[in-house]
């Protein structure tokens, strides 16, 4: 049975049976990565080389001008661009500690607590899964004033901090925590913020882990509050700043879009790099019934 | 006088005491389930559930986000249906188009792709998922300049420029200025994003498959990796699929407003990449016709919810 294994699905070793895999795989993978490894070259292109014609693919005199010219230009009313960078971190970050803390407590009492609801919410929560937040933009926007929350920072992250697919992942993932051990646990006397503590953070990691990065390219890529809900300019998000660069045919900012939108990509890729082993232990456990 | 107001607080402290206690009982039980459940029920409440009702609720009413909204039953439906003809002649076919389309072919793509990579050795499978799954971290803006810089309508746009110089066209075509191409890049662009969450999903499903399932299978008569995957590999993840599916719905529509990022205009040119998304904004936040926006709202949720439901037809465990 030892060459029906390796030489079939998760095999140990290459085999000649996986070549025409492998070539329908990398023929993928380059017709996903070129549109990336543009931007990455014209990033790094100087002037005359962005607006050559025919355009090269390759930089040949690669250069820092166009991070330099994004950084130090400044919006017309006078808000510098570092400003706007400053507002994303802080912004992901915030969102991805809210997220994680009100997902953990929510998906530990949904998988190990003893409760009426508890089917009923799992299964509201399962239909939110289908959940597309643009499709009630207006009703959003209406909830937000009522709240008062127009022109206020924490806009950029209330809304994102419900996240259904988080709240899934993690549930589904304590699930697989023994009970003995919680059992064991309050035995001892500890109580529930003691057992999501020791216990169910350093078990449920991948799932975090996973949940962090979602919640972080949420937030990290939205330009929903900074576009609808924040008219102060110094509070607006990076990623809007994006776009108003972005606009379709501007040349001018070609080479200054081209360097943010290296710069919105490469922290969600170093991000899921870091954490990729745990991502695919948390899907295995993503299962819908 | 006397007996009444001593015999009536006495009645009332009972049943008062009743309650306290039956609280107190319920919260010994279950309070500290539902403190736990508090901040994610509050946000969940707050930015989903109430905004779905709000919908529902101004969808029978005219409102343009001054005075107070009228009630008008459900006279916004039947213009919808009725009256709107740019919604019936373009957004409506669009979005089906769109959703047929892009929906199903980037799910088999993600599902078979995950497959394929489950068919290499590790490290090999690692980078090659890192590089499929990459583009759906670009969702939004970074999406919308690195396409917009591949389909630009000018010489130097790249595809511009390729075609050029194979003397395919003889001027530069604008791309995403024009009704004849803009859906079908959008498409492309819906399909090159869409190896996300659901996609990881699956390939986890196909590595969890055990051996012996495979085994047996093929001692049961199974003779190709087609019949494997038709009667075993899916059956075998049915959950990951159906996760992949949902993500997969919601990654769809969700993508809905890109047709508007890759032109720069709402309405797109001659309503060409008009989306049912695009038609929410185009009459909530440009026309103010806030009422009516909200039942195209609903009618929105309900396209997703139906969306769904089939999915769930189609892998759900039927008991």
């Amino acid at each position: 049975m030892a060459s029906f294994q390796s030489s079939k699905i998760n095999p140990v070793r290459l085999h000649t049976s996986q070549i025409k895999f492998f070539l329908i795989l990398i023929a993928m993978a380059v017709f996903m990565l070129l549109p990336l490894i543009f931007i990455l070259f014209n990033a790094f292109k100087p002037m005359d080389e962005l607006f050559a014609f025919p355009p090269r693919f390759l930089v040949h005199r690669p250069t820092l001008n166009n991070f330099h010219a994004l950084f130090s230009a400044m919006t017309v009313t006078g808000v510098p661009v570092d400003r706007f960078f400053l507002n994303s971190i802080v912004t992901g970050s915030l969102t991805v500690i809210f997220t994680i803390a009100i997902s953990v407590s929510a998906g530990y009492a949904l998988s190990k607590k003893k409760f009426k609801l508890k089917k009923f919410l799992f299964e509201v929560n399962t239909l939110a899964l289908m959940f597309v937040p643009i499709a009630v933009a207006i009703p959003r926007y209406i909830v937000i004033v009522q709240l008062g929350l127009i022109d206020q920072f924490v806009t950029h992250i209330l809304p994102m901090l419900a996240m259904p697919v988080g709240l899934f992942l993690i549930k589904q993932f304590v699930d697989q925590v023994p009970d003995s051990l919680l059992e064991a646990a309050q035995i001892d006397g500890a109580n529930d913020w003691f057992i999501i503590r020791k216990i169910i953070y350093p078990m449920a990691k991948p799932a975090i882990a996973t949940v962090a990065i979602l919640a972080f390219q949420a937030a990290w890529n939205s330009t929903e509050a900074s576009s609808m809900y924040i008219d102060q300019e110094n509070l607006r998000t990076f990623a809007f700043y994006m776009s108003t660069l972005a606009a379709p045919n501007v040349v001018a900012g070609m080479g200054m879009a081209a360097a943010s939108a290296l710069i919105m990509f490469v922290p969600n890729l170093i991000i899921f790099i870091i954490m990729q082993s745990q991502v695919m232990d948390t899907m295995a456990h993503s299962g819908l019934k | 006088m006397d007996t009444v107001t001593r015999s009536k607080p006495k009645a009332e402290t009972g049943w008062f005491k009743n309650v306290v206690n039956k609280i107190k009982i319920w919260s010994a039980h279950e309070g500290d389930a539902y403190l736990l459940l508090s901040g994610y029920i509050v946000m969940f409440l707050i930015f989903i559930v109430f905004p779905v009702l709000v919908a529902i609720l101004l969808s029978f009413t005219n409102f343009d986000a001054v005075r107070f909204p009228s009630l008008v039953g459900i006279r916004n439906y039947i213009t919808l249906v009725t009256e709107d003809s740019v919604f019936m002649q373009y957004v409506l076919p669009n979005t089906v188009k769109f959703a047929l389309i892009a929906g199903p072919i980037g799910y088999i793509t993600a599902f078979l792709l995950a497959w394929m990579l489950a068919q290499i050795p590790k490290a090999y499978r690692t980078v090659l998922a890192l590089i499929l799954y990459s583009p759906s971290m670009t969702i939004g803006v970074a999406m919308q300049i690195v396409w917009g810089t591949i389909f630009s309508g000018n010489q130097s746009g790249y595809l511009n420029s390729i075609l050029l110089q194979l003397e395919l066209i003889r001027q530069p075509v604008q791309w995403l200025q024009s009704p004849d191409y803009l859906m079908i890049i959008m498409i492309i662009v819906t399909i090159w994003s869409s190896m996300g969450v659901g996609f990881l999903a699956m390939l986890a499903g196909v590595l969890n498959i055990n051996y012996e399932v495979y085994e047996a299978g093929y001692i049961d008569g199974i003779r190709n990796r087609f019949q494997e995957i038709i009667h075993i590999t899916i059956p075998s993840m049915k959950p990951q699929m159906l996760f992949g599916a949902v993500m997969s719905v919601v990654g769809t529509f969700q993508a809905g407003a890109i047709g508007v990022q890759l032109s720069g205009t709402n309405p797109t040119p001659r309503y060409a990449g008009q989306l049912i998304v695009n038609h929410i904004e185009d009459f909530g936040f440009i026309r103010f016709e806030m009422g009516y926006a909200s039942a195209i709202s609903v009618v929105l949720l309900f396209v997703i919810w139906f969306c769904s439901k089939a999915v769930w037809r189609l892998f759900g465990e039927h008991d």
